[in-house]
């Protein structure tokens, strides 16, 4: 064998060639999910951040029902029923824009309409999913509370039996698309334990409160639900739905989402550095030239590689049904910390620069730091991954 | 097929796709026939082509029918066709054969022409050129070939019956070109908004037909095709020069007219 047989350099930006095997589908998907963000929202993302909102989410809702982003990895109902892999290369690629858009993606699909996908009755399903589907309908979530984060089943709302009917009182907060939702999965507690409902935008006693004044996830609508005697008939109610692992199983979902997403904002604050790296001159040279730096190039590579393995593999064993929950939590414990790192070392390449929004690092590194907190603290996964190698629970 | 309430019958649309190398990486020419590198880059359909499919499918909309995609190239040229079908077309064509390497626009024109004689169609979209070998001339050819009017650069199709008017674009304006079908339509960047690929279709696109079809089977005469036979030839070609340095217009009362004549001459303005 000749030189003609040499393997060519790697590509800096997919140093290990991680995509190399995703089919034909995957990549399609993959490509048209990057086509559309590049050109429909990174030229906004940085205008939405500053604004702290997105000024029209019904508008980005119908662009995502278009596309087919919505449920894409669910069955039936007008959803794409793609590989998870698909679903989680969307959710990269998403992210290598904005954790608050995967964000929108992730509460729509894996939150809302999962619940009623795996918990609702069939009326339930013909009613919300085609329309959530193709974005003309907006779904939120509700099971956080003010004092209820990492311990949900400690939650407050309550749901008590009146007749046939139920009545609902309490407070959901962190609720993504809260205050724009044309439905709300609202979880409380009822003498019967955890049960879920689906309470439509507009019933008495229903109201969302938009929370202001976030540092982190600005270009996405985050909200609070109070439920002041919710009057629902029995069936509001999700009558698959019975107690807290109904919940915890659609976050599940969400994280597996974020395990992929992150891997996207890792890739874009490395590929940001590397670029910048290249081309700022300081004493003469760019500063891609200098030992400190390299170091941290070498160190974000194999971060952003590593991230995009692991989901890939996550991904893989999802879709042949072999993906434990506990492997879920490694990919969001060990993703999400590598994009931080990494985002970090963006930052502080890109100097002064580095903190504007005419650059991607700082938003990604805020934006991280929701991430971290959300569908499970790193501490609640270090201590899942503690147990599931251990086969000891050192949290209760 | 029968008419009804003033609605037109469906029709048979057939879109051409070219497969060109992706303009935002590096194109090389292959030094030893002087012909394009495929393998250098990677291959995406030619830009104005997804204009055409976009048009094919407003088309169908309006009028019902199907929309069938024709491609001549190699083996990687499915890649763009599995796109083209994931934006909505119903089935494909792809004309495939190692005795078409090196053929030059109008032998291209000749093959396609044998390839839509084994369909039926009304009309033919395709793009105006395309962004590798940028002759622009298919289109007329084809409709040459075919002995169909040709109604080129598009940047409005409107089909009534049995009757095509399309709006062609000028530097002044745009003149109304109308003929009968079936007919040959070359389009614009203009004329609309290539929609993106859907997951559903895309999830579809690899249960959509797409009929091979080699030289012999489109009837082509091997003698007619090909780089040895081509009627043009590529004698040599030069890395582009390096940029010259600008012309610096100082502004001393006249730099605002200066800068407009120089659009001007340039046919921006």
């Amino acid at each position: 064998m000749g030189d003609q047989h040499k393997p060519a350099a790697p590509d800096a930006r997919d140093f290990l060639a991680v995509d190399t095997s995703l089919d034909a589908e995957e990549g399609s998907i993959r490509d048209t999910v990057r086509d559309f963000a590049t050109r429909e929202l990174l030229p906004h993302v940085a205008d939405w951040f500053e604004a702290g909102t997105i000024p029209d989410p019904r508008g980005l809702a119908k662009a995502f029902g278009d596309l087919g982003v919505f449920g894409m990895h669910l069955e039936g109902y007008g959803c794409a029923g793609t590989s998870a892999v698909a679903y989680g290369l969307a959710c990269r690629e998403l992210e290598a824009v904005d954790s608050g858009l995967r964000s929108f993606v992730s509460v729509q699909g894996s939150l809302a309409m999962t619940a009623i996908h795996r918990y609702g009755s069939e009326e339930q399903k013909r009613e919300w999913l085609p329309r959530m589907a193709a974005g003309e309908a907006i779904g939120c979530f509700g099971l956080t509370e003010p004092d209820s984060g990492s311990d949900p089943g400690s939650m407050r709302t309550r749901a008590r039996r009146d007749g046939s009917d139920w009545i609902l009182d309490g407070t959901k907060m962190w609720i993504t698309n809260g205050s724009v939702a044309d439905v709300a999965v609202v979880w409380a507690t009822t003498e019967e334990g955890i049960r879920g409902f689906l309470v439509p935008a507009g019933t008495p006693g229903f109201s969302a409160n938009v929370i202001h004044r976030k540092l982190s996830l600005r270009a996405s609508i985050t909200s609070e639900l109070v439920l002041d005697g919710v009057r629902l008939p029995e069936s509001a109610r999700l009558p698959g739905a019975a107690g807290l692992g109904a919940p915890l199983s659609c976050l599940n979902e969400a994280r597996y989402g974020i395990v992929w997403g992150v891997a996207g904002a890792a890739r874009a604050c490395y590929e940001a550095a590397l670029e910048y790296a290249g081309t700022r001159v300081q004493f003469g040279r760019p500063i891609a030239a200098f030992q400190l730096t390299q170091r941290k190039i070498a160190d974000m590579v194999v971060d952003v590689n590593s991230a995009a393995l692991t989901a890939l593999q996550i991904g893989r064993l999802k879709d042949a049904g072999a993906c434990h929950h506990t492997q879920v939590s490694y990919g969001k414990f060990a993703n999400v910390a590598a994009a931080q790192r990494v985002a970090g070392a963006a930052r502080s390449i890109h100097g002064a620069n580095g903190i504007t929004l005419e650059y991607p690092v700082l938003r990604h590194l805020l934006n991280l730091e929701t991430v971290a907190t959300y569908e499970g603290t790193e501490e609640v996964h270090a201590l899942s991954l503690g147990q599931a190698v251990t086969g000891i629970p050192a949290f209760r | 097929m029968g008419v009804q309430g003033g609605r037109p019958p469906a029709m048979n649309i057939v879109v051409l796709v070219k497969q060109v190398p992706d303009t935002a990486t590096e194109r090389k020419l292959n030094p030893a026939d002087n012909t394009l590198d495929r393998a250098s880059s990677d291959g995406v359909i030619n830009e104005l082509d997804e204009y055409a499919i976009e048009e094919a499918l407003l088309l169908k909309e309006k009028h019902g029918g199907e929309v069938t995609i024709l491609s001549a190239g190699p083996d990687q040229a499915t890649d763009s066709i599995r796109k083209a079908l994931s934006m909505g077309a119903d089935k494909a064509i792809h004309l495939n054969d190692e005795a078409l390497h090196g053929s030059d626009s109008l032998q291209t024109a000749y093959a396609l022409a044998q390839a839509l004689r084994t369909t039926e169609f009304d009309v033919v979209v395709l793009g105006s050129e395309s962004t590798d070998a940028r002759t622009g001339v298919v289109g007329a050819a084809l409709a040459e070939y075919l002995g169909l009017p040709q109604l080129t650069l598009a940047n409005k199709v409107d089909i009534d019956g049995g009757t095509i008017r399309i709006q062609r674009q000028t530097d002044d304006g745009y003149d109304v070109v109308e003929a009968q079908l079936p007919a040959v339509v070359s389009v614009v960047e203009k004329i609309n908004e290539p929609r993106y690929p859907s997951f559903k279709l895309i999830m579809a696109a690899k249960k959509k037909p797409v009929t091979k079809l080699d030289a012999a089977g489109a009837e082509i005469d091997p003698a007619k095709v090909g780089l040895a036979n081509a009627t043009t030839e590529t004698v040599d070609f030069a890395a582009a020069p390096p940029r010259a340095a600008g012309t610096v217009v100082k502004d001393e009362g006249t730099g605002g007219v200066q800068i407009a004549d120089f659009l001007a001459s340039k046919k921006f303005v």
